[in-house]
């Protein structure tokens, strides 16, 4: 597609793809994953090249943790909540803006969300899946993992359920599910489009069964779109809840930096900030790798860009809030924390984190940079750093030094430490690209719908002559 | 295998190359009597469950009792498990604090909801069905892609085959081939 057939149009009214049948984006989406494996573009290898051998570093952090226990990462007391937290905060973030995209922006009637649902959703899944091996590795013994949860025991006792920490659990593992369920219900008309489309046997077997024999029948659909529509409505407070209770780990205790009603309103919005800074990190290489400019077109880009741009001010906000009320509490441990935040030994992360999440996603106010998808591109880079010194911030700044001079600690992350993160990123990147050989990466038949959407709206006119005669 | 014997009719099935085609088509067919069949479309086709004569789905039902069911159940566990059976003295506050019992009861609503939704939605469709006659249909592939298929089952008690491939052969269908359940 050229460049003059993806000029924005200023009243948003005309359709987000164009010169496509039902049967010609079958095909172009479906194809990426039929393609023998001799053709699939270098990228693709280089990729999942990367992801895997990142894995390795996870493996051996893991396993190094599990033999000689937590104490190789750099925790001490008073700072007991390491780069763990701050990992975990910052992978669940990034995979909220999967299910904004797949569920509030489909309660909103957003059609351009079709095109990166899908994709988002996936990302949802691995980052919650990187996100909640933190949690699970910092309980030390990760074999006992199951006391977390309330189940009749030989002790007679149940966790303590007025703790952030015990609601956390709940809202991961239900966001985790819930995530689970919303992807694979949509994934189900795909497969069997997949079904239809692969030629080898034994794979079209496997894409059925995982299809779960769907046919396409009139009361099936019927079922599935209320379903659909359900699944959106109950995601939608659903994800404004799970970071909202993640913030209260912090907010509900009494630590200077910590000890603020800000926190659930500012994390959402961060987490939305962070989510489309990744989505975009990886739709801007794979629509053009793949070819897929004319699904994913530049208004695509630049709708995201508005949303990243908004929930950006939004966390801004949350900062100066942040400084405001710890100054305007009056108590000397805020001001104290304020003062050590500005100035302190960790002074550098802090204003790096506001070059990065506030100064410099205001180029995105500029229409030129949210058409560039190279600019877009290094923006997201700085807003992912960003929100990673965000949580390191909120996390270290404010635990090292708290109410006991005498117990003030430095704290710095270890090389397992470092490892264990650069592995997570690592199997987020091989699942990302598994994902892309997969399964189809756009959502098929969202796309077929607003095809025939864009149909129906062309040919409106005659039918309603057909009708009358 | 399957002898002769038991392989029976399952209905007879029009292939559509466009939406408004089989919309017209499940229309004329009710019109003309018959009441058992099913459309399959690659995207859902609005106005195609009423044409076929159906109800709304009980489905948003199912989903509320799994919601109240999860709230309420979540919210007597905790009540149970921190108030009655093992209570626990926290500075002397009570060990009846509801407000606390929320977060949770919430997120058990949402997830005993999202199970119910999914779970009720697949059972309702009598899926997953590892065979169904339709795939029988030469051609049924497209379904998934871009065609639109009409089946106007056996079980229907004005069923006769000469009389339904006429009846759809009027309708402008690409083809129309009748299938047996084997």
């Amino acid at each position: 597609m050229s460049t003059e057939d993806v000029k924005r149009d200023p009243e948003g009214k005309e359709p987000f793809i164009s010169g496509h049948t039902l049967g010609s984006v079958s095909h172009k989406i479906g194809d990426v994953t039929t393609l023998p494996m001799k053709k699939l573009p270098k990228f693709w290898y280089g990729g999942i090249l990367i992801g895997i051998t990142l894995v390795q570093l996870l493996f051996l952090a893991v396993y190094t943790l599990i033999v000689k226990g937590t104490g190789i990462w750099g925790l001490n007391v008073p700072v007991a909540w390491g780069f763990a937290i701050i990992n975990f905060v910052w992978w669940i973030g990034i995979g909220h803006a999967g299910t904004l995209i797949s569920a509030i922006l489909f309660l909103f009637r957003q059609d351009w969300r079709m095109s990166i649902a899908r994709f988002a959703e996936a990302m949802t899944l691995f980052a919650v899946v990187c996100a909640g091996l933190f949690p699970l590795l910092h309980v030390g013994r990760p074999w006992m993992v199951y006391w977390l949860f309330p189940y009749p025991n030989t002790m007679g006792m149940w966790p303590q359920f007025r703790s952030p920490l015990l609601w956390d659990v709940f809202a991961v593992s239900t966001y985790a599910t819930v995530s689970i369920l919303f992807w694979y219900t949509g994934l189900v008309p795909d497969l069997a489009t997949m079904r239809a489309k692969a030629k080898d046997l034994w794979i079209k077997k496997i894409y059925h069964g995982m299809s779960l024999g769907w046919t396409g029948a009139a009361r099936h659909w019927h079922r599935y779109e209320i379903a659909y529509l359900l699944l959106a409505g109950l995601s939608t407070p659903l994800v404004l809840s799970v970071h909202s209770i993640v913030s209260l780990d912090f907010a509900v205790s009494v630590e200077p930096g910590w000890h603020t009603t800000v926190f659930p309103p500012y994390f959402v919005a961060g987490a939305i900030f962070a989510g489309f800074a990744m989505v975009l990190t990886f739709m801007i290489p794979v629509r053009s790798i793949f070819g897929f400019k004319d699904l994913l077109t530049d208004r695509h880009l630049d709708n995201m860009c508005k949303v990243m741009l908004f929930s950006g001010l939004i966390v801004a906000y949350g900062y100066l809030m942040e400084v405001f009320f710890m100054w305007y509490s009056g108590s000397p441990f805020e001001r104290f924390a304020e003062v050590n935040r500005f100035f302190g030994p960790y002074h550098n992360q802090y204003w790096a984190l506001i070059l990065c999440n506030v100064l410099v996603p205001q180029l995105l106010w500029a229409p030129k940079v949210r058409q560039n998808p190279l600019i877009i591109f290094i923006i997201c880079q700085f807003i992912s750093v960003g929100m990673w010194l965000e949580r390191f911030v909120i996390v270290i700044i404010s635990l090292h030094r708290d109410f006991l001079t005498s117990s003030w600690r430095q704290y710095a992350g270890t090389e397992w430490d470092w490892m264990m993160y650069i592995g997570t990123m690592g199997l987020f990147l091989t699942l990302v690209f598994i994902f892309i050989r997969t399964l189809p990466i756009i959502a098929i038949f969202e796309m077929r719908e607003l095809v025939h959407k864009s149909h129906d709206d062309d040919h409106g006119h005659d039918d309603h002559q057909e009708e009358s005669e | 295998m399957k002898s002769e014997l038991d392989i029976n009719p399952y209905g007879v099935v029009a292939e559509f190359s466009d939406d408004k085609q089989v919309l017209n088509a499940a229309h004329k067919a009710r019109e003309a009597g018959y009441t058992i069949m099913e459309a399959y479309s690659p995207v859902p086709v609005h106005g195609l469950d009423e044409a076929l004569g159906r109800k709304r789905s009980i489905l948003p039902y199912l989903v509320l009792l799994g919601g109240l069911t999860g709230c309420i159940g979540g919210f007597f566990m905790q009540t149970w498990m921190s108030h009655i059976d093992y209570p626990w003295n926290i500075g002397g506050r009570p060990s009846f604090s509801w407000p606390a019992f929320i977060p949770v009861t919430f997120e058990l609503t949402i997830l005993c909801s999202a199970l119910t939704t999914v779970i009720g939605m697949f059972s309702l469709n009598g899926l997953p069905r590892p065979h169904h006659p339709i795939f029988n249909t030469p051609n049924f592939d497209r379904s998934a892609i871009d065609h639109y298929f009409l089946c106007i089952e056996a079980k229907d008690p004005k069923y006769d085959e000469e009389e339904v491939i006429k009846f759809l052969q009027e309708l402008g269908p690409e083809a129309v081939t009748p299938i047996t359940d084997a």
